[in-house]
């Protein structure tokens, strides 16, 4: 290759590289704030900011949700499967929300422990069945011959 | 067949989408074509004129 | 023997007259597999098991997306060849592709908010893959105003090659977002290294749609280049002979 070309392809790769290396270094030390929600454990532990909004993001716990007397407000527990927070809500929920279902809250704890949502998003996984498979892969699951499917893909 | 438009209680945003999806896919033909006539057309004239 | 190949397509006559005799063959196999994967996208693939018939935006979505990260890597490519080499043919090609770029940047967030509201809950959040997207939409406008703004257009394209390879970084981010950080968005469903988690009848329009936006980058980029360069040579001999050949 041409000298003059080859200082120009050299030049372009240190460019990018240097460039690469600095964002690289300024999402490391934002990377909290990077991070759409806490997860229950970490709002347990008390790593997540209190008295201002946060979100928090888990699994809808099986069998834990209740509805008010009203027929608005809806409490459920949020789970990552290791910690669990209760989270209170009054409003309309997504389609996608259901027992086991992972979803996102917006909110903040209160005095009790409860968390008290503002906003319920629910978050889908990357799976995509046809409803016929999905119920065969659960038979097949409580049988205990299913490999991984749902439940366990929300990080 | 209104089952298929139906689209299980979801017409107005699995149609809306696929609707921006073509204009835009049209959009991005038809714009070239049009500036490829007009250009062609603006270099015939300057061309007959010299 | 496959140097002199890409010398002469190189020149922007040469080029001219290949690109047109190939978009037609390039075309007609992109509309068939386009309505084959429409057809199969939303008449012959099942409802999904959670999102009912909503899943179906996934076959513009998908492919959209795709697109927007595939046709910045050509764009960022062309302008390192035109930065190096001094090619007019891949400056032309770096900006016609900013355009289509931008289209289906455009279409990933428009249609991705749309299958948003019914299933999160929301048109947006800024999670970190929604957040780089928009930031991939402003790159290419980015690219696409520095060129508009640069009369010479050969410091344009120099400008612009710069820009779009600085912006190569954002890729990896976007790629990677959903598994560095917690996203609202899931996680990739076909790219990841075990086996695709979706069915094989929903996998088949994903893919024929994926092959069919690739073609229809191939024509339209083609038909925006082919603009370009008539434009840049509109003093040579050979778009005179050209157009009086008509």
């Amino acid at each position: 290759m041409h000298p003059k070309r080859k200082k120009r392809l050299y030049l372009i790769v240190l460019m990018v590289a240097g460039i690469g290396i600095g964002i690289g270094l300024a999402l490391n030390a934002f990377n909290d704030n990077l991070m759409f929600f806490y997860s229950p454990s970490e709002v347990v532990a008390g790593e997540a900011p209190a008295g201002h909004p946060i979100r928090v993001g888990g699994l809808v716990t099986t069998g834990s949700v209740k509805r008010q007397e009203n027929g608005l407000t809806v409490r459920f527990d949020v789970t990552d499967n290791a910690e669990s927070v209760t989270v209170e809500y009054t409003g309309i929920l997504p389609d996608l929300f259901r027992e086991g279902q992972g979803i996102v809250a917006r909110g903040k704890l209160d005095t009790d422990g409860v968390f008290v949502a503002e906003e319920v998003l629910a978050k889908h996984d990357e799976n995509y069945m046809p409803p016929e498979v999905a119920d065969s892969l659960k038979t097949a699951h409580q049988e205990g011959v299913g490999g991984t499917t749902q439940g366990d893909t929300t990080q | 067949m209104n089952e298929f438009f139906h689209m299980g209680g979801y017409a107005f945003y699995v149609w809306s989408s696929y609707a921006i999806a073509l204009i835009v896919l049209v959009l991005n033909v038809v714009v070239p074509l049009r500036n490829r006539r007009r250009l062609l057309a603006a270099i015939a004239r300057r061309a007959r004129r010299t | 023997m496959i140097s002199r190949f890409f010398h002469q397509l190189g020149s922007p006559r040469y080029f001219y007259r290949f690109s047109g005799r190939l978009i037609p063959w390039l075309a007609v196999p992109c509309a068939v597999l386009m309505l084959a994967g429409l057809y199969q996208g939303l008449v012959v693939a099942p409802p999904d098991y959670q999102q009912g018939e909503s899943y179906r935006i996934m076959f513009v979505h998908v492919p959209s997306a795709w697109m927007s990260l595939f046709i910045y890597i050509v764009m960022a490519a062309a302008g390192a060849i035109a930065l190096i080499w001094h090619m007019k043919l891949a400056e032309v090609i770096a900006i016609s592709s900013a355009h289509i770029g931008a289209s289906f940047t455009f279409l990933a967030l428009i249609t991705g908010s749309i299958w948003g509201k019914p299933m999160w809950g929301t048109w947006w959040v800024w999670d970190a893959r929604l957040t780089s997207e928009l930031i991939l939409l402003f790159l290419y406008l980015g690219v696409i105003a520095l060129h508009n703004a640069i009369d010479d257009k050969r410091t344009a394209a120099r400008a612009t090659a710069i820009l779009s390879i600085v912006g190569v970084v954002n890729i990896p981010i976007i790629h990677y977002s959903v598994e560095w950080w917690n996203t609202l968005h899931q996680g990739p469903t076909v790219t990841k290294f075990d086996a695709p988690s979706i069915d094989i009848r929903m996998l088949i329009p994903l893919l024929l749609m994926a092959v069919a936006f690739k073609l229809y980058y191939a024509v339209v980029v083609l038909m925006r280049a082919r603009c370009e360069l008539l434009e840049r040579e509109r003093n040579t001999q050979w778009v005179t002979e050209l157009v009086e050949s008509k």
